[in-house]
């Protein structure tokens, strides 16, 4: 199953700014909180954690080593 | 032939029990092994494994929660046993430096409890971690009563410093798509299989620099062939490429 971008509802505010910005419209207000609707529309762009200003939404990489037998 | 001993099942209240108990024995067994590989406590004798076991306690905690915050009075030393910790400096201006990223077996809050005073520093769990503490007066008592130990703090902050070294050499003479590269390959090259994810503000924040320098070195690095980007995975596809941009020979 894909990863999605991570949502700290509590710290969330409900502006809005990272669904105006999310070009695939992966994000959505649904209700009061905002969620990764659109699983595999997600392009893991990382614009919404940019412009959150409340630091609520984390896009985390993995980091592997090709053939890496460990992961 | 004599038949096999008939077994009657145990209560169910007996079995319980049993299996509590037999839960609780792996659990020390589990424990004791991990004290066992922690550099502070290698190579102590029985007596002195069995007083580390008994002071030390386990702390769990979630993602994001604060395990230290800089300025505060802090006597407990923390050993990582599930997971990964962040420790970090938090300037006036509210910027961050990663000093470094704890991960299993390693150690954090060593100086303020080594050598007396408030934490230098303030470290976050990155996810759900296991911790196991001891107080500073406990760990002092080991010490006093097992040279061994006074050994393996010196050789435990000696590592500190070589690591420090390398952070201030990293943030004064590497240009940014260097710093970038040298933390990929240290960073994925333990072999470990619980290794945190991270953003590209943390990666910024490991290397001092802005959150958009990462994003174009990454850039830079992919079009060099040295890493893929593959969604939110980082492929290190030809290490030989990266060390050369790391500047590591």
């Amino acid at each position: 199953m894909k990863e999605l971008p991570l949502i700290d509802q509590e710290k969330c505010q409900r502006c809005g700014l990272c669904v105006s910005v999310c070009a695939c419209g992966a994000l959505r207000l649904v209700g009061k909180s905002v969620q990764a609707v659109e699983v595999d529309d997600c392009q893991w762009c990382t614009l919404c954690e940019l412009v959150c200003p409340n630091g609520a939404i984390t896009c985390p990489y993995e980091v592997v080593v090709e053939n890496d037998t460990s992961v | 032939m004599a038949d096999a001993p008939h077994l009657s099942p145990l209560p169910p209240f007996r079995a319980y029990f049993f299996i509590k108990y037999a839960i609780i024995l792996s659990d020390m067994a589990n424990t004791a092994q991990f004290i066992s590989s922690i550099p502070y406590f290698t190579g102590l004798d029985g007596p002195g494994m069995e007083m580390a076991r008994r002071f030390i306690y386990e702390k769990k905690a979630g993602r994001g929660e604060i395990l230290l915050a800089e300025g505060e009075p802090a006597d407990t030393l923390y050993f990582v046993a599930e997971g990964a910790v962040k420790v970090f400096k938090t300037s006036a201006e509210g910027k961050e430096q990663i000093l470094r990223i704890v991960r299993p077996g390693e150690s954090f809050n060593d100086v303020p409890v080594l050598g007396g005073g408030a934490s230098l520093v303030s470290a976050e769990a990155m996810g759900p971690v296991v911790l196991y503490g001891i107080k500073k007066s406990d760990l002092e008592k080991i010490v006093r009563e097992h040279p061994q130990a006074a050994l393996n703090v010196i050789q435990v902050l000696s590592k500190r410093v070589v690591e420090l070294i390398s952070l201030v050499e990293d943030l004064s003479f590497r240009h940014v798509t260097s710093r970038v590269a040298k933390m990929l390959l240290e960073y994925a090259g333990d072999n470990s299989v619980d290794r945190p994810h991270l953003t590209q503000q943390e990666m910024a924040a490991m290397i001092g620099t802005a959150r958009e320098m990462v994003g174009r070195s990454l850039k830079s690095l992919e079009e060099d062939g040295a890493i893929r980007i593959e969604r939110n995975r980082i492929v290190i596809a030809n290490r030989n490429a990266l060390r050369e941009m790391a500047g590591i020979t």
